[in-house]
């Protein structure tokens, strides 16, 4: 099982705090599955002009690429000016139309106030639903209180990562194993 | 009709087309050198001429995984090696080319072939031809318009006075050869999508509608968007011919022939496209109703009869070769087509 963690933003630090520790839990949980960090701040990504994704080159082509070769995806994403970051949207619109048939995705969300929980229902999910994913539906959401420097000081969020890691886990090789059964029986 | 080549009494034309892609055959993960895939394109040509097809035609794509970069120099071999199929491109990418070289080519190979020649332009899906010609992806919509434009004038007009954006301006320029009979037919490539079939409506030209998968009826979406374009535009639509293009594969059952054909597609696609093909949208192609015509040959003639009562297109466009299928499988399509599919579809739907 191939899994991308996707740091959504190129500035602050809260996002890639909880991003670190969720792949922390990961590869300790589960070690067998590939987890490859993706954070923007380290990639010059250029903006969608429409292209197939594998005309691009450089940071979009490898970033991009890893994407589509991902079984599931875990989003971090902050919140800027009431809605997902531009760095992020600009992901979105690099991939395919049905870029995440048969992906899972799951979403961890940080901010700086609770004003902004509904953001990522609102305007994060509907945009996965018609790239065709399968979301994991609760996701993790954490606000500035809950970070010291670049800890994360509340526990009952590291015990809301843990599930959301586990809930990715799961769903991945149920669905994928549902998927598969369902193909075998094309007989083709 | 007549312009086109095209005699409707005769029934529904079929045709074959390959984009001349070169990809690993999926069963074996190997790959024909790009010498012996131009060869097999043009021994195609050649066996769908003996089995008694209409028209044979290659497309041009500039980047890996293809070997038609030049695919007029190849449908010129085909002229050469023919006698009586009609030849073409699907398409030719008039948005990256000069329009009157475009024009000499075809002409030429319209007098190789003694009259037999068409061109088919369009825009491009993939677009790394942009970068490598020395085009703006920018003026993707422009260049294609404008282009395409002179192509017809020039076809039209044997002097040509003109002026645009994208190429030095003709003055009395006489583009030469001229094709056997002054003109020959000039299509244009339609994705699909009703807007794009709109413009050619207008614009009085065929058009060449690809397509994958998914009911017929959504593709008369764009059929029917094609012809009120036309009308719209003082064009009467009876006069101008609609070919469809599509998946094509015949086995002796259906559920033979969607297993033989569906790793070349999806693991083509995969290559290409950068995503495979849904197997579930796959399995789908096998409805009577689904645009795609893979199956057995009973169920191939009853879904393109069905698609000619939707569309009441003139040719119907049969791609078979694409991700690597060996050249065993293209010979015997070519053979159910030309001893079973084709004396079916005419009986059905030639007027005598």
């Amino acid at each position: 099982m191939k899994i991308v963690a996707l740091s959504g933003s190129i500035v602050g630090s809260k996002t890639r705090t909880a991003m670190d520790y969720t792949i922390k839990t990961l590869q300790e949980k589960y070690p067998e599955v590939h987890v490859t960090l993706i954070d923007l701040a380290d990639y010059e990504i250029q903006f969608s002009d429409g292209r197939n994704y594998l005309e691009y080159e450089g940071d979009t082509k490898y970033v991009t690429q890893t994407i589509m070769d991902a079984d599931a995806l875990i989003i971090g994403t902050p919140i800027f000016q009431a809605s997902i970051p531009a760095t992020l949207k600009n992901i979105f619109d690099l991939l395919p139309v049905n870029a995440f048939l048969n992906k899972v995705i799951s979403m961890i969300v940080t901010a700086g106030s609770s004003k902004h929980y509904l953001i990522a229902e609102q305007q994060l999910k509907p945009i996965l639903s018609y790239m065709k994913a399968q979301i994991v539906q609760t996701y993790v959401f954490i606000e500035e209180a809950d970070f010291y420097r670049k800890d994360i000081i509340n526990e009952d969020v590291l015990f809301r990562i843990n599930r959301l890691v586990e809930d990715t886990v799961v769903l991945t090789e149920t669905y994928t194993s549902i998927r598969e059964a369902k193909e075998a029986e094309y007989g083709f | 009709m007549e312009n086109y080549r095209i005699d409707q009494d005769k029934g529904l034309e079929f045709g074959i087309y390959t984009l001349g892609d070169h990809l690993p055959n999926p069963l074996t993960g190997e790959r024909i050198s790009a010498e012996q895939r131009l060869h097999e394109i043009i021994e195609y040509a050649k066996l769908a001429e003996q089995a008694g097809i209409d028209f044979f035609s290659v497309g041009e794509s500039h980047q890996e995984y293809f070997a038609t970069q030049a695919h007029a120099v190849v449908l010129s071999a085909i002229a050469q090696a023919t006698e009586k199929i009609k030849i073409g491109s699907s398409s030719t990418i008039i948005s990256t080319s000069d329009p009157v070289r475009v024009y000499e080519n075809f002409a030429t190979i319209d007098l190789i072939s003694k009259g037999r020649a068409e061109i088919i332009a369009g825009r491009a899906s993939r677009v790394g031809l942009f970068d490598l010609l020395g085009y703006n992806l920018r003026d993707y919509e422009e260049l294609f318009e404008e282009k395409f434009d002179l192509l017809l004038k020039i076809n039209e007009e044997e002097v040509v006075n003109w002026s645009g954006e994208f190429r030095a301006p003709l003055k009395d320029a006489r583009v030469l050869p001229r094709p056997q009979s002054g003109s020959m037919p000039i299509w244009r490539a339609v994705g699909g999508s009703p807007a794009s079939a709109l413009k050619a409506g207008y614009a009085g030209v065929p058009m060449f509608m690809a397509h994958l998968g998914g009911p017929a009826a959504i593709f008369k979406r764009t059929v029917d968007a094609y012809r009120e374009g036309a009308r719209r535009n003082g064009h009467d639509p009876l006069k101008l011919p609609v070919a469809t293009a599509g998946f094509f594969y015949a086995a002796e059952t259906t559920q033979q022939a969607l297993s033989e054909y569906y790793p070349h597609i999806n693991e083509g696609m995969k290559l290409t496209n950068g995503q495979g093909f849904p197997k579930q949208h796959f399995a789908q192609g096998a409805d009577p109703h689904n645009i795609m015509n893979v199956g057995s040959p009973q169920q191939i003639i009853e879904k393109i009869l069905y698609q000619y009562e939707v569309f009441g297109h003139q040719r119907y466009i049969a791609q078979i070769d694409f991700g690597g299928v060996p050249f065993d499988k293209i010979m015997k399509n070519v053979e159910i087509i030309g001893t079973e599919i084709l004396p079916a579809i005419r009986k059905y739907t030639a007027k005598s």
